[in-house]
């Protein structure tokens, strides 16, 4: 019994964490039906990033989390005004190459400055500690991940759903013709959407290097998981991600700890399966 | 308005381009063997990426579908064929056989949702399709050897008669013929009213039905005649390297033949052909030098590519058969 709850909470964990990765992606797709496949290539950049400051310049990994949430994105923000605006006209296929020419070009890059070899990451001390809770010990690493996620997750409810900021974006999501029409400008609101998207992503990206490790093939090890989240969820909103992240995560978790010789075979069935009988995500809406 | 009588000539003269570069194609591969007899295995190697690359040109170019994940059928004909052999059942084109029928029986199983859902919802199910291939033949360790691959199993002569070599004159002969063959195939078939049905598809999937299309029907049986070439393909691999592994099912190559077929020009099979060629022979040298270096011109081209290359190497090809044409 106290196995399953520490299989649970590391499911949560798990969930929290592609919650973060894919809550961007999720937004932007719903938002200006850009498909994004760099999105991954985002998250390791903010790996790469905190493993830098951390190692390399000797931040403490707390103060290097919010510089590297802002940092990517800024150049996520970059990136969109410069080049990925020109995309959203351009059919899927295009969008496509185009997202995935970027990840090459990064995951070498990666390799090129940092070698193919995993990343070390030097983290508090008291991440390793084990703390007692429900009649188990749970790492602390797995308790701060499960709080940062539920703190994001609910800013971000709370911003979209009672914010004007939200409500332009539920707007546009819903309609945007009709949103440019009473003055709402899309496209502002979707570079601002991006730059946070990406961002996220970042952080994501620096939260996993302890739970999922990180090397050049990052960009794309997670992107099937990633899309499975916003294609649970449904493209768009906030809580379809984080109930399909929390969802797919501990899922994962229970299958693996029951079933170890299927590995990751059940949750991609399970994807596949859900796909053929929603095949606009469990939440609904229309993508 | 255009005389018929030239416009008669026009087609003519479209007709016997578009042979002409076919048969240079054919040319050029037969002269490659005479003019590079160690290179066999890499020249196998590229016919097998042509034809996996004209099977995805079918999809994309021609029906408008777009796959995330076309490697799986090229990796099913693989490991059909390669544990075929190891069953006992050596003839290879038994092998071949069976790796088409796989391949044509995962994508009959698929074509409902490829065939309803929009390009997002193709991506995602190819990918996750794919990903559950690649899982589970990872996992099944005792029929496919999971990471290590499949290396020994015997492969019979062909016809009985042509056994595989260690020179790869066999091996080289099996892929060409294989090669004519589905080029020849699949020019029947896009020239075909079929074939036009599904050009009409992908440029107004609306308006088809209108004129009494069957566009489900139409679109079920292109995907399921391209995941059969992409076994094919997949087979001949396997047989003429006498291997198969978890690489012909993954990511990566679903990627690569999506970027073959924008580079050669989606649509465009002589395009798609040439493409792919230049495709492995760049691969295979730069790879060698510098893999991350590959990678990355890779990803910077493939960018540029989505900006200023809209028809590929086959925009080029028309714009000679345009020069050609003028009075």
């Amino acid at each position: 019994m106290s196995n399953i709850i520490t299989v649970v909470i590391d499911g949560i964990a798990y969930g929290m964490l592609l919650f973060l990765l894919a809550v961007g992606l999720s937004v932007t797709l719903g938002l200006m039906r850009f498909i994004n496949l760099a999105h991954g290539a985002f998250a390791m950049g903010g790996g790469y990033l905190a493993v830098t400051l951390t190692n390399r310049a000797g931040l403490p990994f707390l103060a290097a989390l919010p510089i590297t949430f802002v940092a990517v994105g800024l150049v996520g923000l970059v990136l969109e005004r410069s080049g990925i605006r020109h995309l959203y006209r351009v059919s899927a296929l295009r969008q496509v190459l185009f997202t995935i020419g970027f990840a090459f070009a990064m995951s070498a890059f990666a390799t090129i400055l940092f070698g193919p070899q995993q990343q070390p990451v030097r983290l508090p001390l008291w991440f390793s500690a084990r703390v007692p809770l429900f009649g188990v010990e749970i790492a602390g690493y797995r308790l701060f991940l499960i709080i940062v996620g539920a703190i994001i997750a609910t800013t971000l409810a709370v911003l979209v759903d009672h914010t004007l900021w939200g409500a332009r974006i539920r707007a546009a999501v819903d309609n945007r013709r009709a949103a440019e029409g009473i003055g709402i400008s899309v496209e502002r609101l979707f570079a601002i959407t991006f730059g946070l998207g990406t961002g996220l992503a970042g952080l994501g990206g620096a939260l996993s290097i302890e739970f999922l490790g990180l090397d050049p093939t990052f960009a794309f090890k997670y992107l099937t998981i990633v899309l499975m989240v916003v294609a649970i969820g449904g493209a768009g909103s906030i809580e379809g991600p984080i109930l399909a992240a929390l969802f797919l995560g501990v899922a994962d978790g229970l299958f693996k700890y029951f079933l170890p010789e299927a590995g990751s075979f059940v949750i991609f069935g399970l994807f596949v399966t859900v796909l053929v009988f929603f095949p606009a995500g469990l939440k609904g809406r229309t993508t | 308005m255009i005389p018929l009588s030239a416009r008669a000539g026009k087609r003519v003269w479209h007709f016997r381009f578009t042979h002409g570069v076919a048969a240079s194609l054919f040319a050029a591969a037969l002269g490659s063997y005479v003019l590079f007899p160690d290179y066999l295995a890499l020249i196998t190697q590229l016919l097998v990426l042509i034809v996996f690359a004209l099977s995805y040109d079918l999809l994309q170019g021609h029906a408008g579908i777009v796959s995330l994940g076309h490697a799986a059928f090229f990796g099913l004909g693989a490991y059909t064929a390669a544990i075929l052999a190891r069953a006992g059942i050596t003839d290879p084109l038994a092998g071949l056989g069976a790796a088409a029928a796989v391949s044509a029986a995962v994508a009959l199983v698929l074509t409902p949702i490829i065939v309803r859902g929009t390009d997002f919802t193709r991506l995602l199910v190819t990918l996750g399709v794919a990903s559950l291939i690649y899982e589970a033949a990872n996992r099944m360790r005792a029929f496919t050897g999971g990471a290590d691959g499949m290396p020994d199993f015997e492969v019979a002569p062909v016809f009985g008669l042509f056994p595989f070599d260690f020179n790869g004159k066999t091996a080289f002969f099996y892929a060409f013929t294989v090669f004519v063959l589905v080029y020849a195939f699949l020019w029947r078939v896009t020239t075909s009213p079929f074939g036009l049905a599904m050009r009409g598809i992908r440029e107004n999937v609306r308006r088809m039905p209108a004129i009494g299309a069957p566009v489900r029907r139409h679109l079920s049986v292109a995907y399921m005649l391209s995941g059969a070439i992409a076994g094919i393909a997949g087979a001949v691999l396997a047989q003429t390297s006498r291997f198969a592994s978890l690489d012909m099912l993954g990511f990566d190559r679903s990627a690569e033949i999506m970027m073959i077929a924008t580079f050669g020009g989606t649509g465009h099979m002589a395009g798609v052909t040439i493409g792919a060629a230049l495709f492995g022979l760049l691969k295979d040298t730069l790879s060698n030098v510098s893999p991350k270096y590959w990678q990355l011109g890779l990803g910077m081209v493939l960018m540029l590519a989505v900006f200023f290359g809209r028809d590929g190497i086959g925009g080029l090809i028309d714009r000679l058969q345009n020069l050609g044409r003028r009075p």
